[in-house]
């Protein structure tokens, strides 16, 4: 008899250790992995540590844009922010369950963010400025954010796979109302169209900057290809997205601050400008705008609830202790 | 024990026959919070009509490394399947 | 007594000014509760107060666009919501202060949600046919919103010693702006007086199965029906509504 009745869901057994050359046959053949198959230690791992700092973006990406919920011009434009930033407290909650079932506890990522250990993905240290940034953030980063996590609904690791099938499609209407508000405002007052545009403006290369360093410079990138938890390069999706963001400018009545965007005949692509990662790095190194404030905000959230969640545990006791005293 | 409140799945039934479906997780500290929580979470979109939650720890799942003793054995049962059968030529409604 | 616009059908039984404090309590209480995304204890109650939220929200909107109508103005939810002063706002006081701390959220949701569900109740079966249309969608929403703060109400008097101290304070925070909940209205379709007993009698009997008191304090003299208000709401409509009126005639 097989003993072993396990549970796919926050595993708590760590799943046997795999050779690559066994992994590697394994994905060959199904494709999918799923909790609790074996699988190399260091495939675990770097789930572990994706998976999670896309949660941490997730939530956040709630603060930049939740900066405007108060103060949105509208109450039609209110109520789509609301839900907007609430979605994204969904994403991030989807995607720590997807950490989860690797064996780890959502408490003990969020330590990770609080004390800095795990990052978060860097746009989310620019503040929003204007409330055209909320349209810029939709839009573009948004949009960015979309051509990254398409690819990742076929990702070898079925529950992120499933998480990010959720995800993209609550995303669709992150970018469509970003593009809807930039459109009204480029369409408005001369002020309204100026704030666009600068919104645009400092959005644009750091919303680049989110398909990470160019694909000579990234030395994992071949590892996480072979292991199926990347599909493109860094470079192919940054290009996917300038070609497809190119036209909507233009739409939008809207010029990118890259002076070096042009068709490219022959290549079929816009080419465009070198990203400068010198800023990137400053800002992923802590020293970006926003950082600290983020980071204040997060952990005060948290440190505020410890009172509230203790409180329910508590009461779930009681009741447990309740029912057995009854029964 | 783990830190937070504990994990559970959830299970939609997105229209009126049709069965539940498992959709994802969440946390929550009791079986009532789990239930609302369920729908602020993964009905926000009309997703559901019905919910079910579980305590995560309470699925009993099969073993990965069992697969093969599991399932491969009903792989040569092919007289199991309609296909397996000729059916002669001009033979309807079989 | 005021007669819609273009209708020759007999003047209402209610004024627009009514219209304008249910309106109002509903989209005070929505921005107070959307400081919460983001701000919550777990990322699940991110979800349920923003939902919470858009509720009340949609219910402001639907009845600020049924107040400038029966106005007769021509004035829109947002002319209604960003370009009127504090003394030209409805709402009762319970709502308009900063709600940081989450047993203040709580013990708020819990007597304004009740508040509401008797309320909606009552205009769901009244003669306005929009009114009633209204709440009687309202009053689905407003049941999850009790629910809620009923669980949390629980939880909280009945967690920890910690928890059950801080709920309490919450509640005494809150009391003394219960009543004005009550005061009677001019123009009012249903007697404000008239849901007194059913809320609190609701009220505490939460109150009372999660081991707290209901607090024994005197009410606050209120006056938000009047346009009198506390100097909280200034500063939330000064942000609230400073974008909007940077740009006069603008369209978002
Ligand atoms: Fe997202
Ligand atoms: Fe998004």
């Amino acid at each position: 008899m097989p003993h072993v009745y396990g549970n796919d869901f926050g595993a708590p057994e760590r799943a046997p250790e795999l050779t690559d050359e066994a992994f590697a046959a394994l994905l060959a053949d199904d494709g999918r992995v799923e909790p609790r198959d074996p699988m190399p230690e260091g495939y675990r791992r770097t789930l572990v540590r994706q998976i999670a700092q896309h949660a941490h973006s997730e939530i956040i990406g709630m603060q930049p844009e939740g900066n405007w919920i108060s103060r949105a011009p509208s109450l039609r434009r209110k109520a789509i922010l609301m839900a907007k930033v609430q979605d994204e407290a969904g994403h991030g909650l989807y995607l720590y369950a997807a950490a989860e079932t690797l064996g780890v506890d959502r408490a003990d990522l969020l330590d990770q963010l609080h004390t800095g250990r795990q990052k978060y993905s860097s746009i989310f240290n620019y503040p929003t400025l204007s409330w055209a940034d909320v349209g810029a953030i939709g839009w573009l980063v948004d949009g960015a954010a979309i051509v990254n996590q398409v690819p990742l609904c076929r990702c070898s690791y079925g529950p992120y796979a499933r998480a990010m099938v959720r995800v993209c499609k609550e995303e669709s209407f992150h970018q469509r109302q970003g593009f809807e508000i930039l459109h009204t405002l480029s369409h408005g007052t001369p002020a309204q169209k100026a704030m666009a545009q600068d919104a645009v403006d400092r959005y644009w290369w750091p919303s680049l900057m989110m398909f990470g360093p160019p694909d000579d410079d990234s030395p994992n990138s071949a590892q996480s290809m072979a292991w199926g938890i990347k599909r493109f390069s860094n470079d192919d999706l940054r290009q996917r997205f300038v070609d497809m963001t190119v036209p909507q400018a233009e739409v939008l009545g809207l010029t990118l601050p890259d002076p070096e965007i042009r068709w490219n005949e022959e290549r079929g692509h816009y080419d465009f400008g070198t990203v400068d990662f010198t800023e990137l790095f400053e800002v992923i190194k802590g020293n970006g705008p926003c950082n600290r404030d983020r980071m204040a905000h997060r952990v005060a959230a948290h440190e505020d609830g410890a009172w509230v969640r203790e409180a329910a545990d508590a009461y779930a006791a009681k009741q447990v202790a309740r029912t057995e005293g009854a029964a | 024990m783990s830190r937070g409140w504990p994990l559970w799945e959830v299970f939609v039934r997105s229209r009126r026959g049709l069965s539940h479906t498992h959709v994802g997780s969440l946390h929550a500290p009791d079986a009532e919070m789990a239930l609302r929580n369920a729908r602020d979470v993964y009905t926000r979109r009309q997703e559901g009509v019905s919910l079910w939650v579980v305590p995560s720890a309470e699925i009993v799942a099969s073993d990965p490394g069992e697969r093969e003793a599991f399932f491969d054995p009903a792989d040569d049962k092919v007289y199991r399947h309609p296909t397996f059968y000729d059916v002669p030529e001009g033979v309807e409604h079989l | 007594m005021i007669t819609p616009p273009g209708s020759s059908t007999p003047p209402l039984p209610f004024s627009s000014d009514y219209v304008l404090g249910l309106a109002d309590d509903a989209l005070v209480s929505a921005q107070r509760m959307s400081w919460w995304i983001s701000r919550a204890p777990e990322l699940e109650e991110d979800l349920a107060l923003a939902n919470i939220g858009l509720d009340q929200l949609g219910q402001a909107r639907t009845l600020l666009t049924y107040a400038g109508a029966l106005e007769g103005a021509g004035r829109t939810e947002d002319d209604l919501a960003y370009l009127r002063d504090d003394r030209e706002f409805r709402n009762v006081w319970l709502v308009e202060r900063p709600q940081t701390d989450f047993g203040v959220t709580i013990a708020r949701l819990l007597v304004f949600a009740t508040y509401q569900a008797e309320l909606y109740a009552a205009l769901a079966a009244s003669s306005d046919a929009t009114l009633a249309g209204v709440a009687g969608k309202a009053v689905k929403e407003v049941a999850y919103h009790l629910d809620h703060a009923r669980l949390w109400t629980l939880r909280l008097g009945d967690g920890t010693e910690v928890s059950h101290e801080r709920m309490q304070a919450a509640l005494d925070a809150e009391w003394p702006y219960v009543d004005e909940l009550f005061t009677p209205v001019e123009g009012a379709l249903v007697d404000p007086a008239s849901l007194r007993d059913a809320v609190l009698g609701r009220v505490a009997a939460v109150v009372r199965e999660a081991t707290l008191e209901v607090p024994d304090v005197a009410p606050t003299v209120g006056g938000g029906r009047r346009g009198l208000h506390t100097e909280h709401l200034g500063h939330l409509l000064a942000e609230m509504q400073h974008l909007h009126r940077s740009h006069p005639g603008a369209t978002w």
